[in-house]
Order: C-alpha cells, then sequence, then structure tokens
C-alpha cells in the first residue's frame, strides 16, 4: 500500500510535525474513500505504524470473509458496531474496544462522520468522539482534514484514478469541553481546515 | 555506453557546478548564521535529486530515459488534474488520460513520428469528449474538455518532445549540414540535443531570476507575475543565448548560426511558458502546482518553462536537421 500511496496518488500534508509522536493519542479525519485510512497510516509512518488502530465499522467490515480478513489482519481495524448506541446487556460501554486501545497506549484513528458518504462532502459528525474525550481527558484529540482521495476511489467506485490528495493537520482539540461545545468545536476545527483549500467553483 | 563523450563532460560539468551550489549555500548559512536560508538549501538539495534522477536515467539507456520522462509527466499531469477542478461523472475520461501516456512515450520511444504528432492533439482531442458525451453531463462541458485537452497538451504532448529528442537521427538530406562535435554523436546525436534543451531551459530560468533579482525594476506583467521584470527578461535571454552559442556547438550537431538562433527561441518561449504558468496557477488561486519538490514547489513548477521550450527546440532541430 505504501508504494501505491506514494507513487499513484501522493499526499500534501501541512504541519505534519503536529501529529501526535505516540500513543495514547486520538486522530479524528473526515471520510471519504477507503484510500483515508492508507493515507493516514502512510503519513504517520512505519515507526507509528505498529501502534495505529483505525476506528471501522464492524457491520461493514467483518460481513465477507475476503474483506474481514483483509481488515482485520492486514490493516488492523477495530470493529465498532454501528447498529449499536446503546450499552448491551453485560453493560459494557459501545466505545469500549477504544477506550481499551487507548489505556493501551495506541493511536486511534476515527472518521466521526461514521461513513464515507457523498465524495468530498463534510457529513455532519457524530458524536461518539465527545463521550471518547470525556472518558479520556488527558488524551490529545488532533483533528486531520482530508482532501482528494473521495475523487480517486470515491464511495461505490472500483476503478482508481491518481489524484494527489491534501492533508491538513489542525491543532489539538480541548477535551475538557461539555458534549455540545465539544462538537462545535469539532465543526469550527473542521472548517477552518478546509478553508486552506484552494476554491475550487465547479 | 549510449551517451557520446561530450555528453558525459557536460554532466560531469552540471555535478561540479551543483557542488558548488552547495559549496555556497553552506558557506552563506555558516557565514550568517542569524539568516534564515532554509528555502535555498531544499531548493538546492532537491536539484542534487532531479539531477541525480536525470543522469542516472540517461546513463541507464535510452529506454530508462523515456520512462522516467513518462513519470515525469505523469507526475505533472496529477498535479495538474488535482489543482484543477473536474466533473466528478468524468473520473473514466480523466482515466483515459493517464492511459495516453503510455501511448505517447511509446510512440517517443519508437520514433513513430507520425502517430507521435497526431496521437494527442487529434485522437485524444476527439475520443476524450466522445467519451464525455457517453456520461450524459452537458454542464461545463466546454470546460471540463477544455481543461482536460489543456492538460494533456502541457503535461503529455510538450514533454514528450523531450524524449523524442533522445531518438532524434540526422535525414539521409538535412537542410543544413550537421555539424558532429564527435564520432559517437553521429549514432547518438539525441542525447546531446535532449541535455542542451533540459540545461539551457533551467538556466535561462535562472538567469532571467538573477538579472531581474540584481537590476529589475520595471515589470514586464505585473498582473500575472509580480517577479518579472524587463531587466530580468532581456538580460536572461543575451545571456541564454551567449550560453547557447557557447555551449551549441560543443555538446550537439549545430553550428554557430544554428545555436544563436536555439539561444533566443529558448530565452523567449522560456519566459512565456513560465509566465503561462503563473496565469494557470493565478487563474486557480494558488500559488504552487504541488509540493513534491522541497524548495521548487510542484513538478509542474519546475518544468513549466519546458513546456514551451521543449516542442519549439524539437521542431527547430526537426525541420533544420531531420
Amino acid at each position: 500500500m505504501r508504494p501505491i500511496m506514494m507513487v499513484v496518488l501522493g499526499t500534501n500534508v501541512r504541519r505534519r510535525e503536529w501529529l501526535p509522536s505516540e500513543g495514547p493519542a486520538l486522530i479524528v479525519a473526515n471520510h471519504n474513500s477507503h484510500l483515508d485510512v492508507f493515507a493516514l497510516m502512510n503519513i504517520l509512518g512505519l515507526s507509528r505504524l505498529r501502534h495505529v488502530r483505525p476506528v471501522a465499522a464492524g457491520d461493514y467490515f467483518l460481513t465477507r470473509p475476503l474483506r474481514r480478513w483483509f481488515s482485520t489482519r492486514i490493516v488492523g481495524i477495530l470493529p465498532i458496531d454501528r447498529t449499536k448506541t446503546k450499552r448491551d446487556c453485560d453493560g459494557k460501554h459501545p466505545l469500549e474496544p477504544i477506550s481499551e486501545v487507548l489505556r493501551a497506549g495506541g493511536i486511534v484513528l476515527l472518521f466521526p462522520e461514521g461513513t464515507r458518504g457523498e465524495p468530498e462532502k463534510l457529513e455532519s459528525f457524530q458524536t461518539g468522539v465527545a463521550h471518547l474525550a470525556k472518558r479520556h481527558p488527558d488524551v490529545p484529540i488532533t483533528p486531520v482534514f482530508m482532501h482528494g482521495l473521495g475523487k480517486a476511489l470515491p464511495k461505490g467506485e472500483t476503478l482508481l484514478v491518481p489524484f494527489f490528495c491534501d492533508v491538513f493537520v489542525g491543532e489539538p482539540l480541548n477535551s475538557t469541553l461539555p458534549k455540545k461545545e465539544f462538537m462545535n468545536q469539532l465543526d469550527t476545527a473542521f472548517s477552518k481546515l478546509s478553508e486552506e483549500l484552494p476554491v475550487q467553483t465547479w | 555506453m549510449n551517451l557520446p563523450f561530450e555528453v558525459r563532460v557536460a554532466i560531469a560539468s552540471i555535478l561540479v557546478s551543483l557542488f558548488f551550489a552547495s559549496v555556497v549555500s553552506l558557506t552563506l548559512k555558516w557565514r550568517h548564521p542569524q539568516r534564515d536560508f532554509t528555502e535555498l538549501r531544499e531548493r538546492v538539495r532537491t536539484w542534487w535529486v532531479i539531477v541525480g534522477f536525470f543522469s542516472a536515467a540517461l546513463f541507464v539507456s535510452p529506454a530508462a530515459a523515456v520512462c522516467f520522462f513518462a513519470f515525469v509527466s505523469f507526475l505533472a499531469l496529477k498535479e495538474f488534474l488535482s489543482m484543477t477542478p473536474t466533473r466528478r461523472s468524468d473520473r473514466r475520461v480523466l482515466f483515459y488520460a493517464y492511459l495516453s501516456i503510455i501511448a505517447q512515450y511509446y510512440f517517443a520511444a519508437t520514433s513513430w513520428y507520425g502517430m507521435f504528432i497526431v496521437f494527442i492533439p487529434v485522437l485524444m482531442f476527439v475520443w476524450l469528449p466522445t467519451r464525455m458525451l457517453m456520461m450524459g453531463q452537458t454542464d461545463g462541458f466546454l470546460r471540463a474538455a477544455g481543461s482536460l485537452h489543456w492538460a494533456l497538451m502541457i503535461t503529455v504532448f510538450s514533454l514528450s518532445h523531450v524524449a523524442f529528442l533522445l531518438k532524434f537521427q540526422v535525414a539521409a538530406e538535412p537542410r543544413i549540414g550537421p555539424d558532429f562535435p564527435s564520432s559517437d554523436a553521429i549514432t547518438y546525436p539525441g542525447s546531446g540535443l535532449l541535455l542542451f534543451l533540459v540545461l539551457l531551459t533551467e538556466l535561462n530560468d535562472i538567469f532571467q531570476y538573477l538579472w531581474g533579482k540584481s537590476l529589475g525594476t520595471r515589470k514586464v506583467a505585473p498582473s500575472i507575475s509580480p517577479g518579472k521584470t524587463y531587466a530580468g527578461l532581456i538580460g536572461g535571454v543575451a545571456t541564454t543565448v551567449v550560453f547557447a552559442w557557447v555551449v551549441g556547438p560543443r555538446l550537439t550537431i549545430m553550428d554557430d548560426t544554428r545555436s544563436l538562433i536555439v539561444g533566443i527561441i529558448i530565452g523567449m518561449a522560456g519566459f512565456a511558458g513560465d509566465l503561462c504558468m503563473s496565469a494557470v496557477k493565478r487563474d486557480l488561486n494558488i500559488k504552487d502546482f504541488g509540493a513534491t519538490l522541497p524548495g521548487h514547489g510542484g513538478v509542474l513548477d519546475r518544468v513549466d518553462s519546458l513546456i514551451f521550450t521543449a516542442p519549439l527546440f524539437f521542431h527547430f532541430i526537426y525541420y533544420t536537421y531531420g
């Protein structure tokens, strides 16, 4: 994947040095394409790769055998069941697997839009990230805005067309805010980062 | 052993001058520790990478050099398409645009002049809009077709002339008798011409910059590129002409007169190409086409002058000796 990311696609990263150098850390990014995860892993580099766990939809990635094998064995996803939002009967919080990784010092990649959605359009964020902030106030949360991969491989397409991808790293968020303010903060961070893009009118 | 003696000497002198540039930039940093020379040093370092890949490709084999330029075209096309707005429905059309790089460089590598010269301006010009029609979307059709064809013309068609030069052979009865600098050059006249074109185009950029920086006041095109001045243009072209006159007869099959003419062509066209790409960047509201080459910007920012000089130089040579 790494040579494909570097040669076929290529990334323009701004403020790479703001990325967390070690875990525990939470990286939140917007989601346009299956390639997003590989772009982020590529930027984080081999030294951090062992600790990186991308959060992914269990109801999508665990359904077919090949997809399941690739995503759990090769990419090392952290499957979350999107259909469950409440505590189940054994009292486990649905976000507990993420907390476990964070407590173990891992770097978690989270796409709070919850789905890839329309290419290059920002969907509204799910509030799971606010719960995580509340549960782990000491873990830095770094917003990363990505643009371009939705053009290279959008949802539902199989033909990869090469495009450069822009990756803008933002300042770590303030995890101490209450849920609503935290979500506002997240929205502002992303709209600020997306404003760095050159204007495209059509 | 496909490179004639004079080409090897030229590459060696480029490496020596680059070494000199590194020494100067290091001395500057050591003499003025309080000033920031990061960009200069990045620029020099990237030049090492460019010259390294370029000369390695030339030394390995002509095929390797053609592949190298095809890859440069690919990076440039990717930069251009990433920066210009494209319609989502045109994804497949864009894929064909990428595939055309392989065909175009194949025609260059096999010296298939007829196909080389019509493939993009004629065949792709007809085929890509036809493929767009199949998507059935008329919104922004002209803009999409136009900018895609522009992308192919500048990043693939123009740059592939550099690769075709490598395969250039003197015709049985050329208009002007060639002046071979060495016996190897009779079999491989192309590598000298290629090196001459790329070297002169890049030096012209540097000369124009240096002249403009040192005594430029009146601006040529303030709304497009505020850095371009008349002093830079005139001084740059004059230096390029002198340089072409000195290097041309020693490195290539050109005589004194042809070298002087080519010096003027490269000087003027290099300026126009540079300015044209600045206008595109202004239009798109961007500063650089990318960040592939630290200190330079994107690949397109580096080869912008070559986009105009390569086809003009090639067809001048083709007319005179082909």
